[in-house]
C-alpha cells in the first residue's frame, strides 16, 4: 500500500467515524472546549428545570389547573384561564396559519417560475419575516384588528391574528422544505398519465409530503404557544375568571399569566408561576415528542 | 409519432382516425381558481410586510407632529430613544459574547467530530434551547441567575433587575440558533478540503481551525448575524430581568430598558388609542423593526454568498 492511499484511508476514517488518534495537549483543550459548549446549554436547562420545579414543588395540585386566578387567595390562585385561553389560542392560529400557509408553500414550490423576479422577491421577503421580532407582529396585528373595528380587546380573535402572523413563515418554510423531498419521478408519473398539474399536486404530491408538513405545524404552533410578547401588545389581559366562550371572548393565556407573576413581589404568587412554568414546558414537550414521533413514525425515505 | 408514418410503408399511423384532441390545450377554469388563490396566498406574505410598514407608519407620523425629531433621537427626555437603543445594544452584545463562542464551539464540534449517529442525538438537544419560552428565561433570570449566580457565587453588586442577567440569559437563547446556521456553514466545506489539509500533516484541530471555518467565514457571518437580529428583537427576556429605567450607560450591572422592553411594558399599561404614548409605542417600533430588517438583510446576503461559493 503506497504512502497516498493509506494515508486516504487513514483521513477518511477520522472523517467518518470522529475518531481520530491525535493526543495533543492542545487539541485535547480544544477538544474540551467544544464539549464544554456543546453541553453548556443541556446544562442550563436542567438548572432551569430543576430550579423552577423545587420552587414551585409546592403548587403540584389540582388546583393549579382547575382553578381561576385569584388575588385574594395566592395559595390556592389557578391557571385554568390560561391554560384554556392557550389551547383555544393554539386551535385558532392553526386555523388561520395552516391553510394559509400550506397554500403559500404549494404555490411557490408546484406553481411559480423562480427566475421571475416577483416569486425571487416573495423568497427574500419570507426569508426576513421569519426573523422579525415578534412583538413588531403583535402591533400589526393592533391595526389589523383596528381596520375590523375592535381596537385593543384582548379578544381571542386578536391574539390568534398575532400569533398566526408570527408562525405563517414558519409554517411556508417548513412545508416547501417537505414537498421539496418529494421525489421528482413521483410528478412525472402523475403527469405522465394525464394529470393536470393541480391534481398531481393535491393526489400525490401533497399526501407524500403530510408528516413533514405536520411535524413542521406542531413546532410552530409549540412556538406560537410560549409567545407573550405579541400577546401583551395585542391587550390580552393578565388574567380572567371565566372560561372562553367564543372567538369574541376576552381571554388570557398562560404565558402572559406567567408573566404578570413574575412581577409581583408575593412569595406564593412566585410559587405559583413556577409551578405554571412546568405545566407550560410539559405543553410544549408534549407537542414536540408529537412532532418528533410523527417524523419518526411516518416520514418516507425516498 | 411523425417518424411511424414518415418510415413505415403503407397507411400512415392512425389513419382512418379523427385526429387526437391536445388535452393542454382543454380549458380547465378550476386548474386557473386554484393557481390564483395558492398564488394570493404567497402573496399574502409580502402583504405582510407592506402592512407592518403601513399599520406603524400612521401613529408615527402622528408622533412626529406632536414631538420633534430631534427630542426623540437623543439621549434625555421622556420621548429620547437613544437611551433604548443603548440598552438594546448592552444585552445584545452581552448575549453576543455568550452565545458565539458556544454557538460556534457546539456547531464545531457537531461538524468536524462527531460521527453521524452522535450528531443525530446532540442536535435536536442543542436545538431544544430554543424551544423553551421566553418568559420561562425571563423568569430564570430573576429567581436564578440574578440571587444565586451572580449575587451569591460571583458577588457582584447587582440589583434585582440588571442588563447582565437579561443578557447572559439572552445568549444562552441565543446560541441554537448561532450553533444551527452555523453547522450547516461548516459542514457545506467539501470534504476535499479537509483530505488536503489532514494529508499536509495538520491535525483535527488545526484542519478545523485553519481550513474548514476560514471557509465557511461567510456562512458564520450569517449565523452570527442572525443570532444579533435574534437578540434585538427577543422581548420577554430584557422586559422582566433588564429594568423599566431609561438609562444610557456602559455599565451592565445597572438597570436598562431596551426598545422591546419599552413596547412590552407601555404597551402592558393604559395608553388611549391616538394618545403621544400610544403613538410612541409605534414610533419605537418601527425603529426596532428598521434595524432587524438591516440586520436580517445583511445575514440573508452573506448565506447567500456561502451558499454559491460551493
Amino acid at each position: 500500500m503506497s504512502v497516498a492511499t493509506s494515508t486516504a484511508r487513514e483521513v477518511t476514517r477520522t472523517v467518518s467515524t470522529g475518531r481520530s488518534k491525535d493526543k495533543s495537549l492542545g487539541s485535547l483543550v480544544f477538544l474540551g472546549a467544544l464539549w464544554f459548549s456543546l453541553f453548556f446549554g443541556v446544562m442550563v436547562l436542567l438548572v432551569l428545570i430543576v430550579d423552577t420545579a423545587i420552587e414551585g414543588s409546592p403548587r403540584f395540585d389540582s388546583a393549579l389547573i382547575t382553578e381561576y386566578g385569584s388575588r385574594v387567595r395566592p395559595e390556592s390562585t389557578g391557571f385554568r384561564a390560561g391554560i384554556l385561553g392557550s389551547l383555544w389560542l393554539m386551535v385558532f392560529t392553526a386555523l388561520f396559519a395552516v391553510p394559509l400557509g400550506i397554500a403559500a408553500a404549494l404555490y411557490l414550490e408546484e406553481f411559480a417560475d423562480g427566475d421571475r423576479w416577483w416569486n425571487r422577491l416573495i423568497e427574500l421577503n419570507l426569508q426576513n419575516l421569519a426573523a422579525v421580532p415578534a412583538i413588531v407582529y403583535g402591533l400589526l396585528a393592533v391595526a389589523v384588528m383596528a381596520l375590523m373595528g375592535f381596537g385593543r380587546s384582548g379578544i381571542v380573535l386578536g391574539g390568534a391574528i398575532a400569533l398566526a402572523l408570527l408562525i405563517l413563515p414558519v409554517i411556508i418554510i417548513t412545508t416547501r422544505e417537505a414537498v421539496r423531498s418529494v421525489p421528482q419521478e413521483i410528478r412525472q408519473g402523475s403527469l405522465a398519465l394525464g394529470a393536470t398539474v393541480w391534481q398531481t399536486t393535491w393526489r400525490q404530491t401533497l399526501p407524500s409530503a403530510v408528516p413533514g408538513i405536520a411535524t413542521g405545524t406542531i413546532l410552530g404552533l409549540s412556538r406560537a404557544i410560549g409567545e407573550a410578547a405579541p400577546l401583551i401588545v395585542v391587550g390580552l389581559a393578565g388574567s380572567v375568571r371565566f372560561d372562553p366562550t367564543g372567538v369574541m371572548s376576552e381571554i388570557t393565556a398562560l404565558p402572559m399569566m406567567i408573566y404578570s407573576l413574575t412581577s409581583n413581589s408575593q412569595e406564593e404568587f412566585r410559587t405559583a408561576a413556577s409551578a405554571a412554568i412546568i405545566v407550560l414546558l410539559i405543553m410544549i414537550l408534549g407537542l414536540n415528542a408529537l412532532a418528533i414521533y410523527i417524523r419518526n413514525k411516518f416520514q418516507k425515505t425516498w | 409519432m411523425s417518424t411511424i408514418s414518415s418510415t413505415g410503408a403503407g397507411p400512415p399511423f392512425g389513419a382512418g382516425l379523427p385526429a387526437a384532441p391536445d388535452l393542454r390545450k382543454k380549458a380547465r377554469p378550476l386548474e386557473t381558481v386554484i393557481r390564483t388563490i395558492l398564488m394570493v396566498s404567497a402573496f399574502l406574505s409580502v402583504a405582510i410586510t407592506v402592512g407592518i410598514i403601513f399599520a406603524l407608519i400612521r401613529p408615527v407620523i402622528d408622533f412626529f407632529a406632536e414631538v420633534p425629531f430631534g427630542d426623540f433621537f437623543a439621549t434625555e427626555g421622556t420621548h429620547a430613544v437613544l437611551p433604548l437603543v443603548g440598552g438594546t445594544l448592552m444585552t445584545t452584545v452581552i448575549a453576543l459574547l455568550v452565545a458565539v463562542p458556544l454557538g460556534l464551539g457546539a456547531a464545531m464540534y457537531l461538524s468536524e467530530y462527531a460521527s453521524r449517529r452522535a450528531r443525530r442525538v446532540l442536535k435536536p438537544t442543542v436545538e431544544l434551547l430554543a424551544g423553551v419560552p421566553s418568559v420561562v428565561y425571563g423568569f430564570f433570570a430573576l429567581s436564578f441567575v440574578t440571587p444565586t449566580l451572580l449575587q451569591d457565587i460571583l458577588s457582584l453588586e447587582v440589583g434585582f433587575t440588571n442588563a447582565l442577567s437579561a443578557g447572559l440569559v439572552l445568549g444562552v437563547m441565543v446560541i441554537p440558533t448561532v450553533a444551527s446556521l452555523s453547522e450547516d456553514a461548516l459542514t457545506a466545506v467539501p470534504q476535499s478540503m479537509r483530505q488536503g489539509s489532514m494529508a499536509m500533516g495538520a491535525n483535527r484541530m488545526q484542519t478545523t481551525l485553519r481550513v474548514v471555518l476560514p471557509a465557511a467565514l461567510s456562512g458564520v457571518a450569517a449565523a452570527v448575524v442572525l443570532g444579533m437580529s435574534r437578540a434585538v428583537g427577543e422581548t420577554m427576556i430584557v422586559t422582566l430581568a433588564s429594568g423599566n429605567l431609561k438609562n444610557l450607560s456602559a455599565d451592565p450591572r445597572e438597570d436598562m430598558q431596551t426598545m422591546t422592553g419599552f413596547i412590552a411594558t407601555t404597551a402592558g399599561g393604559e395608553n388611549a388609542v391616538g394618545s403621544t404614548s400610544y403613538n410612541e409605542l409605534f414610533a419605537v417600533g418601527m425603529l426596532l423593526f428598521l434595524l432587524t430588517l438591516v440586520i436580517n438583510v445583511i445575514s440573508i446576503a452573506l448565506v447567500r454568498r456561502f451558499r454559491q461559493v460551493y
